[in-house]
């Protein structure tokens, strides 16, 4: 068991330290091109500068995304390989697929970075919009196959044997769209607000510094709508799950009993030994009307389900209202960002705006770390849906602690250099000389 | 030998490696001569290096990545031994990999002072030593049968079942072979990189060299699989391809040697790639039919037909992507000199 647990943990470390370089990989192109292409309509510098400086943030973050991405998919063979060989087959095509998408990324990054000054302007704009859009389409793939973990189709079960596989009705899950369609704005949400926010800390100081500003509206305009209509695809991701994961939806709600006009639970601590949600905001017919839009539909609730099938509960439903609360707040900045954009109000001279627009800054990533603990730890004690239990997937290996506080050492040792870099070469006023890296200066 | 589904994909992912070895190789043995600059111009040969990898080490690596995700769509069996088995190896391989990247990349960008510079190139020259080394090792565990051949029972011990199996002198042998390898690649490809200046000829001199160590670490594999590798010795001496393989390696090695010494670096560059990946693949055929030797065959470690294809079409769709993307990378960056 306590292999087990280190497994799983390790899996989570990785994952969660991953996804924020890879969501980084999604959202960092898009605005690097904008910058860039800003720079070539009007031709003012201050553009250029900005595109120079955010790629230079994305070649540094997109290569620990890369070297994380890559102890992941060995870890999927060296944590779970029971998973693997059941799961290979089937759910192997979008990783496949996805492994085109990273050579596309990885080209045309090495392409645009390196290539200021050797291809035309076109070719150069041209390679960060391929960038941007293999980013895109690389996360798209991954989130397939977790959609499909979630929601396993493509195979006929016969005696603990999987025939009949279909690994193309395999990517179209009820949970692919969804999750997709979350996940995408996800990564351009959190992307632009945590951008959007670092330049607000130095307008707060700066007010008139048009370096700042200019990132400011770009990062704004990619995250606002983003995060505004993030609400609404949660929406439609929670009532696929209330009707594909009845389980998990009753540990997100913290949801004990099985009713109908069921009430919605907002905090609280859902305690699984007494069977209720303490503590919390009550509000009746809420949750029939927001999983099945009915007041009335009758809602399971954990105790449809035997014990052993139930998900870790507390957790699940305090990191479901850590991203609902987080992400309802961002979506109210967004509209009032959005709201005097269009009246063309300058949100510079609105200091509380201004500092929400901070306070949000790290709100994307929390809410995407919530997200997907709401999604795996949901999935338990399942790694297959129904299917697969976690516990007779994990690998036979004993002493699995060592690499799991091993990749955590090195993983919070690389955040903080990552950090550290990261300040000298974003958040410090530009230095004339410091416009490209070293070889590139070099050339 | 009839070509199945199976078979064509088994291929494929051998050419994957192949372009793993010959591209990344190159930058693993990169970290190397980083590793030991010497001399006055240790700083102009680390640049020249750090140049050379810069726009193109992320690419190059995917094919590893593209190795795996095949090995585990369309042989789910072979790969999750493969895991279970060589779970510390390859753990340690991943250390390496996430150092080596994250330290090239610190270095790049970091700051202009000397002492984290220093750093970070040391932890960069070490993992690109290390990784390289671990790589071989495991490829000389499957080779051995040792992998596909140990079954988990009670009585085995930790040792025996997750050490034993690697941790051999042939697997060693095997590990500094890829090293010797992966260095000579980047010496001969560093020697066309360095056109016009004096570090074509310091990279001159280090290419022979590596071809040197080659040369003597092949040979110790060879006397070492007397012992130790009965299987892949009797199939490397005596299997129906044993005799021209070793024919065409021969000639590569000799003629990249003959190209080094008369000056003809770009002749150099072709044979170099081409010995090495003769040896890549006097592996692959010794091993055939076997994924695993001893008895797990490509057939039988194949999923389903219906995935196989599918993976096929999948394949033929990325290289139309992927084949003019590479060439525009290796275009824009490595021809410029060429022209
Ligand atoms: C910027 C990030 C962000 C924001 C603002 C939100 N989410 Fe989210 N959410 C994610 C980022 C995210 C995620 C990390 O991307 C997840 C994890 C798996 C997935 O597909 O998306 C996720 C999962 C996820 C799930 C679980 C789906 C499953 O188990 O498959 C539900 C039900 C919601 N979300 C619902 C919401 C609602 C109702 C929100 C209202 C404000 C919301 N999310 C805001
Ligand atoms: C990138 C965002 C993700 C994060 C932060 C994340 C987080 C986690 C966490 C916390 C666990 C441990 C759950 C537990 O044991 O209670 C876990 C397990 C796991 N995840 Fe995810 N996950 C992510 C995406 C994915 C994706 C895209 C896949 C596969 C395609 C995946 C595959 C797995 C597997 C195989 C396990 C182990 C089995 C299990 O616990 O169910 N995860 N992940
Ligand atoms: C089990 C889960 C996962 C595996 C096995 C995995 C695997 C990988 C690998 C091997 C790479 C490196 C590609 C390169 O060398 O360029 C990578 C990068 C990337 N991954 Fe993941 N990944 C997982 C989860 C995710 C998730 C959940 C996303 C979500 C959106 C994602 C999005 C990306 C993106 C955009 C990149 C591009 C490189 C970057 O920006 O860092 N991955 N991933």
């Amino acid at each position: 068991m306590r292999d087990l647990l280190a497994a799983r943990s390790q899996m989570g470390v990785s994952l969660a330290f991953h996804i924020i370089f890879a969501v980084v990989g999604i959202g960092m192109p898009a605005l690097m091109v904008i910058a860039e292409h800003r720079w070539r309509r009007t031709g003012d510098a201050g553009y250029l500068e900005l595109a120079k400086r955010w790629s230079k943030g994305t070649a540094i973050l997109f290569a620990v995304g890369a070297v994380s991405g890559t102890v992941l998919s060995f870890e999927l063979g060296l944590l779970w390989p029971d998973f693997m060989r059941v799961a290979g087959p089937i759910v192997g095509m979008p990783f496949s697929l996805e492994g085109f998408a990273f050579f596309t990324e990885a080209i045309f990054l090495g392409i645009y970075l390196y290539g200021w000054d050797r291809i035309s302007p076109r070719a150069h704009v041209l390679a960060g919009v391929v960038v941007a859009a293999s980013g895109a389409v690389s996360g798209i793939f991954v989130v397939i196959a977790n959609a499909w973990m979630n929601t396993p189709r493509g195979f006929t079960l016969v005696d603990g044997k999987f025939t009949n596989i279909d690994p193309l009705a395999a990517m179209m899950t009820p949970a692919a769209f969804p999750q997709t369609l979350h996940m995408t704005l996800a990564a351009y949400a959190a992307t632009g607000f945590a951008v959007a926010g670092i330049h607000a800390v130095m307008l707060l100081r700066d007010p008139r510094n048009a370096f700042h500003r200019r990132a400011l509206t770009i990062a704004l305009l990619i995250g606002a709508p983003a995060a505004l209509i993030q609400p609404l695809s949660g929406d439609i991701e929670a009532r696929y799950v209330a009707q594909q994961q009845p389980a998990k939806l009753a540990a997100m709600e913290g949801h004990f009993h099985t009713m109908r006009g069921a009430p919605l639970s907002v905090g609280g601590f859902a305690s699984e030994d007494e069977q209720r949600t303490k503590y919390a905001i009550e509000i009746p017919h809420g949750l029939s009307l927001l999983a099945f839009h009915e007041l009335d539909a009758e809602v399971k609730g954990l105790d449809a389900f035997p014990r052993d099938e139930w998900p870790p509960v507390a957790i699940v439903h305090l990191a479901f209202d850590t991203m609902v609360g987080l992400g309802s707040l961002m979506a109210l900045v967004s509209a009032v960002v959005l709201f005097m954009f269009w009246r063309k109000r300058d949100i510079i001279k609105e200091r509380w705006v201004m500092i929400a627009v901070v306070l949000c800054a790290p709100m994307g990533f929390l809410c995407i770390e919530a997200g997907w603990v709401v999604t795996e730890v949901g999935r338990q004690p399942w790694v297959i849906y129904g299917i697969l239990r976690t516990a007779d997937a994990v690998t036979p290996m004993p002493g699995l602690i060592v690499p799991f506080l091993t990749f955590t050492a090195l993983y919070c040792f690389l955040g903080v250099i990552v950090a550290l870099l990261l300040y000298q070469h974003v958040l410090r006023s530009p230095r004339e000389d410091e416009t490209l890296p070293r070889q590139a200066r070099a050339a | 030998m009839t070509i199945t589904a199976a078979l064509l994909i088994a291929g494929i992912m051998m050419v994957a490696l192949n372009a793993y070895v010959l591209l990344a190789g190159a930058d693993f043995g990169g970290g190397v001569w980083d590793f030991l600059a010497r001399g006055p111009r240790r700083k102009e040969q680390r640049d020249l290096i750090s140049h050379a990898l810069a726009p193109i080490w992320e690419a190059n690596h995917v094919w590893l990545i593209l190795v795996i995700v095949m090995l585990f769509t369309c042989f789910p069996t072979a790969f999750s031994t493969i895991a279970i088995m060589l779970h510390i190896p390859l753990t340690l391989m991943l250390l390496g990999i996430v150092l080596r990247g994250s330290a090239f990349i610190f270095r790049s960008y970091g700051s202009d002072q000397d002492a984290p510079q220093q750093r970070w190139g040391r932890v960069f020259a070490i993992a690109s030593i290390v990784t390289p080394v671990l790589l071989g090792m495991c490829v000389g565990a499957v080779a051995t049968g040792a992998v596909g051949g140990t079954t988990l029972t009670a009585s085995g011990s930790f040792a025996d079942h997750f050490v034993k199996p690697w941790l051999t002198l042939f697997g060693v042998g095997v590990g500094l072979l890829a090293l010797a390898l992966f260095s000579f690649l980047a010496a001969v490809y560093l020697t066309v990189e360095a056109h016009g200046t004096e570090l074509q000829e310091e990279f001159r001199q280090r290419a022979l060299w590596a071809a040197g160590a080659v040369f003597v670490i092949a040979f110790g594999v060879l006397a070492v699989s007397w012992s130790e590798a009965p299987m892949v010795r009797e199939m490397l001496m005596t299997g129906p391809w044993a005799l021209p393989f070793q024919i065409v390696t021969g000639f590569a090695a000799i003629a990249a040697i003959a190209a080094l010494w008369t000056h003809h670096y770009r002749l150099a560059r072709i044979a170099a790639a081409a010995q090495v990946s003769f040896i890549l693949w006097g592996w692959a055929a010794a091993q055939y039919p076997y994924v695993l030797p001893p008895s797990l065959t490509i057939g039988a470690a194949a999923a389903p037909e219906r995935t196989l294809v599918l993976v096929l079409w999948a394949l033929a769709l990325g290289a139309c992507v992927l084949f003019p993307s590479l060439y525009y990378l290796f275009r824009v960056f490595k021809m410029r000199r060429e022209s």
